[in-house]
């Protein structure tokens, strides 16, 4: 979060001071950003929930509608001790998968596909939506805007200052009566590697920081149910559904449970613009809070219990 | 001079972080107690369930009514303990669980009845009912935790100490519920 911020700063400062020249031009352009990117988050901020559950194509539901996943929901919300359950909505769709929006607990939303409540059990559907209210209960929805909107801002102002200093910026800079030929142009060399780089440097840390959060809503979500293999079950079967979620696309992808946007061939390793970690590694990670292998995956209801090793004293 | 400044900004220093400590603490205890009350409204909605149930499965069940009027008087006798202390209380609601178990393990004998939309929504509140009450004592204990931790740890110890803030007692199931339940599936 500091990186993305300082980068953003000293892309700012370094852009003012090679175009407008001296340091007094360095801050005031920082300042334009930064009053425009204040701007951008407090609307983010206020209606990003309303707008990304529009384009998801969710609609609400009540308790008569769908009383399982109200219930289910209902009782994630006593185990975390939130105030109050957050907003409940419905996908029409038959991929599974979920998301939660909202910038704090009482102002969370939960969607959850037509696919994803027919595919799973109750035990499953409850690991799934207490990951999803980990991810409220955790800010991350609040985490995530402002990285993206200052990632968003780096990439803007590269951009905006790539182009300017094609097309315009060496004109300027002989027409104008800077001091020194050469300090001009070593600067403006470290702006233009910066507003390269920066962009490249800001999305991957963003995209680092998402995997690590899902890895954190998964664990919190255990935390609610103490029951790891439900989640772990409830990933395995998103994961061996091959169709990918209509209504989702690239600016919303980040916010589902698992990638909707299912790629063709199934990566093992992390790329480095992934949103969500391999789910292989996520279940993974999950058994080994159950102590449990991977055939409790397809097990039945209740995993198996040695009777011999479970009355004897761990090693 | 500058001494004395730099006294009285310590000791307001310390003031504040006094404060913030002090309301943490108090605002950790409410939340158990908070959260300890939360565990009753639910045992109160089960207990609010139950004659719809009973209602529901009456006119099917002519050759049951045993096992219906257990569950009856079990709920009738959770009530009337809500008021004789949390040990007898959670017995009474144990006793209460059990006889809703015997209820729907008969209920798989009748078809008919399993398939009714009432007693299956009826089944899915219950289930959501038993499901609530074991998360709102999860919540309660972790509740506990987080207070017993502020009040034993240094530094803040020191503060709950100067203001008589106890330790409270964990949630503990009773002892007959730890033994593996066997299902008779005769």
């Amino acid at each position: 979060m500091g990186f993305v911020v300082t980068l953003l700063a000293a892309l700012g400062f370094a852009i003012g001071e090679a175009v407008i020249g001296g340091t007094s031009g360095g801050i005031g352009l920082l300042g334009v950003f930064g009053i425009v990117a204040i701007v951008w988050s407090v609307i983010g901020y206020y209606s990003g929930d309303k707008m990304v559950l529009a384009v998801s194509g969710a609609h609400r539901v009540t308790h008569e509608d769908e009383p399982q996943l109200f219930n289910v929901v209902e009782e994630m919300t006593i185990a975390a001790g939130l105030p109050q359950a957050p907003a409940i909505y419905v996908i029409e769709d038959p991929a599974p998968n979920a998301f939660a929006t909202g910038r704090d607990p009482q102002h969370a939303s939960i969607a959850v596909t037509r696919g994803l409540m027919a595919a799973l059990d109750r035990e499953e559907l409850q690991g799934v939506v207490a990951h999803e209210m980990s991810h409220v209960r955790n800010y991350d929805i609040r985490f995530a805007t402002l990285v993206g909107i200052l990632v968003g801002m780096i990439a803007l102002i590269a951009d905006f200052f790539l182009r300017w200093s094609f097309f315009g910026g060496s004109g300027r800079r002989r027409g104008g009566g800077d001091s020194g030929g050469n300090a001009g142009a070593i600067l403006l060399i470290i702006a233009i590697v910066l507003a390269i780089v920066a962009p490249l440097a800001a999305y991957s840390v963003q995209f680092a920081i998402s995997r690590r959060r899902e890895y954190l809503a998964d664990a919190t979500g255990v935390e609610l149910t103490r029951n790891p293999l439900g989640l772990a079950r409830a990933l395995f079967v998103i994961a061996s559904d091959p169709q990918p979620l209509r209504h989702a696309n690239r600016a919303t992808a980040h916010l589902y449970i698992a990638n909707p946007r299912k790629n063709k061939k199934d990566k093992a390793v992390t790329g480095v613009f992934d949103t969500h970690p391999p789910i292989q590694k996520r279940i993974d990670v999950l058994l080994a809070m159950a102590h449990a292998g991977p055939e409790a995956l397809t097990d039945g209801a209740a995993p198996h219990v040695d009777e011999a090793a479970a009355t004897q004293p761990p090693a | 001079m500058i001494a004395i400044i730099a006294i009285i900004v310590t000791l307001v220093v310390l003031g504040i972080i006094l404060a913030a400590v002090y309301n943490s603490l108090v605002t950790r205890r409410n939340q158990v107690d908070n959260s300890w009350s939360q565990i009753d409204v639910q045992l109160k909605r089960r207990h609010d369930l139950i004659p719809n149930l009973v209602e529901a499965v009456k006119d099917y069940m002519s050759y049951e009514q045993e096992t219906l009027t257990k569950v009856t008087e079990a709920r009738a006798a959770a009530i009337g303990a809500g008021n004789q202390g949390p040990q007898a209380q959670a017995q009474a609601e144990n006793v209460l669980t059990d006889t809703l178990k015997s209820l729907f393990a008969v209920v798989e004998n009748y078809p008919d009845l399993k398939a009714n939309q009432n007693v299956m929504s009826l089944q899915e509140e219950l289930t959501a009912t038993e499901n609530k009450i074991a998360f709102a004592r999860q919540f309660y204990n972790d509740s506990v935790l987080t207070y017993n931790n502020k009040i034993q740890t240094v530094p803040s110890n020191l503060i709950a100490g100067t203001f008589n803030f106890s330790p409270r007692q964990f949630f503990a199931a009773p002892e007959e519920d730890k033994a593996v339940p066997t299902v008779d599936l005769r």
